[in-house]
């Protein structure tokens, strides 16, 4: 049977099965524009959240992608709707905030929860104020929530190169990573590097960061870091199948969130990280590892 | 196991602590090569402060910690449980497996024969075939064995054990000490935290007797006469928010 009499054969069934999900991709430049940007983004920035989450930091992703904001506002005054400009502009302010806290929390009485959630609160409002007055609302709304249906060949190109840059230097901090989240003192007496680990994990959260804030928007980028990794939390019961799990579930979040957002004319910032949310929500129900359905109703022992 | 030389650490006027507040103050003396020391005193005494000064964990603010014979690198440390996360995602494997970080590194594979020196140190405490086993679903004695089977793999020449046997069961405390004897058999220096005086006294030769400052330190039935530890009791607890600085710096 050629391939031809197979289409014919199977193409009723199929067809208007794949047409929601394939057509808006086959139809429109920009969505498969969007589906490889969203794609590159979730496979680099899922394994830094499940870092960020296994060193109880979840809550500092966030705080750095709101600092990330009034550094991209000047980048943004300076050259315009510019690239280079907001994304170098994006990682001085992200980079600087964590470091900052970092510092006052060792030289004042200050946790470095506090001292952080105070940096980015002032960087946040700088932000805002800095765009509404200078630009026009649409410009802050397109800082806020991004335009991952505007993504041209340079921020593609970007979000590819973050990407790599991530895989690259995440293989090369990896045991110290792991060790430095788990038993810290251990890493520290048989002299590890564990400060030099930190240093690079913390520009791969700010680079993912710059990088999903020119896709999602600033305040969604965390979205795709964090949910996958807390999903894939309750699948997992290694560090590198965490990361398998999250990659996964923030690549499927893209493509769903994206059609979500196709369909019913949606912002499709929002519209992935509700799915990626979606996700998260029937982790904790379903999940393998200490999941509800786990606690709720332990499985019969085994014998030994 | 090794014929190195056994390692001695002096300690020259040290004083550790946090926040400029000592939590070890101005201590003197020396760890023989291969002795066995406990490290004893009320809470707050500065004992696990001691241990993570020797590990190079913390810096002094005053004084000197040398170690003689061997480098840092040779010196295995056992945190007190409750500084692990045993919830973190790791399997038992994977952390025995770091007691070699001073073949493997940062990059070195977990090739076939670093398997099975796991599986023998796993086997030497007790926990064959747990190798995949995630630490989550360990008993708090369990971890412990894990753990004193990495340092086992460690092969270090000082030994810092930080309440080995705290919250533990008897049986696995009982198996863990015969390590630790067998460890002072290799020459081994070992220094461990303890709280259990009967333990002290029959397994340690030495003991260290700490109550901020130095109270007691010798062999074992000398330095914990019962004046000394009356002394150690009525170690002043509270930490004095205006403590002068101390003039004993400049002496």
């Amino acid at each position: 049977m050629d391939a031809g009499a197979l289409d014919w054969i199977a193409w009723p069934v199929i067809g208007p099965a794949l047409g929601p999900i394939l057509g808006p991709f086959v139809e429109f430049g920009f969505m498969r524009r969007a589906l490889v940007g969203c794609l590159t983004l979730a496979a680099a920035a899922a394994p830094v959240g499940v870092f960020l989450l296994l060193r109880r930091m979840s809550l500092i992703g966030d705080a750095m992608a709101h600092a990330v904001l009034p550094g991209a506002a000047i980048g943004f005054l300076v050259a315009g709707l510019s690239l280079a400009a907001m994304t170098i502009g994006g990682m001085v302010a992200g980079l600087a905030v964590a470091l900052l806290s970092g510092a006052v929390a060792r030289a004042t009485v200050l946790r470095e929860d506090a001292s952080l959630a105070a940096f980015y609160l002032i960087s946040l409002a700088a932000g805002v104020a800095i765009v509404s007055v200078y630009g026009s609302n649409v410009d802050l709304m397109r800082v806020l929530f991004g335009s991952v249906l505007a993504l041209d060949d340079a921020a593609l190109l970007l979000l590819a190169g973050i990407a790599t840059a991530t895989f690259v230097a995440l293989a090369a901090i990896y045991r110290p990573l792991v060790v430095e989240c788990f038993d810290p003192q251990f890493l520290r007496t048989v002299g590890g590097a564990g400060t030099a680990a930190h240093m690079t994990f913390l520009v791969l959260v700010v680079l993912n960061l710059v990088g999903g804030f020119h896709a999602l928007g600033t305040l969604m980028a965390v979205g795709i870091m964090m949910l996958p990794a807390a999903a894939a939390r309750l699948w997992a019961r290694e560090v590198w199948s965490m990361v398998l799990v999250a990659a996964a579930v923030g690549a499927l979040s893209s493509v769903a969130g994206l059609l979500l957002s196709y369909h019913a004319d949606m912002p499709s910032g929002p519209a992935i990280v509700l799915v990626a949310g979606g996700a998260y929500a029937l982790s904790i129900a379903l999940g393998t590892e200490g999941s509800l359905r786990q606690n709720l109703r332990p499985a019969r022992h085994l014998e030994a | 196991m090794s014929a190195a030389p056994a390692a001695a650490i002096r300690l020259d006027n040290v004083t550790l602590g946090y926040d400029r507040h000592p939590a070890v103050h101005h201590l003197s003396g020396r760890f023989a090569p291969g002795s066995l020391t406990a490290v004893v005193g009320p809470n707050g005494a500065g004992k696990s402060t001691l241990l993570k000064g020797i590990a190079g964990a913390l810096k002094p603010f005053d004084g000197r910690i040398a170690i003689e014979g061997c480098t840092v690198a040779d010196v295995a440390y056992l945190p007190q449980q409750h500084d692990i996360d045993r919830s973190f995602p790791i399997s038992v494997l994977d952390v025995v497996a770091l007691g070699l970080w001073r073949r493997i590194g940062a990059f070195g594979a977990i090739d076939r024969a670093a398997r099975a020196r796991v599986g023998e140190a796993l086997a030497a405490v007790g926990l064959e075939g747990f190798e995949r086993r995630p630490i989550g679903k360990l008993s708090g004695g369990q971890l412990q064995r894990a753990l004193f089977a990495r340092l086992l793999l460690q092969d270090a020449r000082v030994i810092l054990l930080d309440e080995p046997f705290t919250a533990i069961d008897p049986k696995t405390a009982a198996d863990l000490l015969d390590l630790v004897q067998r460890w002072h058999g290799e020459r081994r220096t070992i220094i461990a935290v303890l709280h259990d005086m009967e333990t002290v006294r029959r397994h340690f030769p030495q003991a260290l007797l700490l109550a901020r400052r130095l109270l007691a330190w010798g062999d074992t039935a000398d330095a914990l006469r019962p004046q000394n530890l009356l002394a150690a009791r009525r170690m002043v607890e509270a930490w004095d928010d205006r403590a002068d600085i101390c003039a004993a710096a400049e002496a």
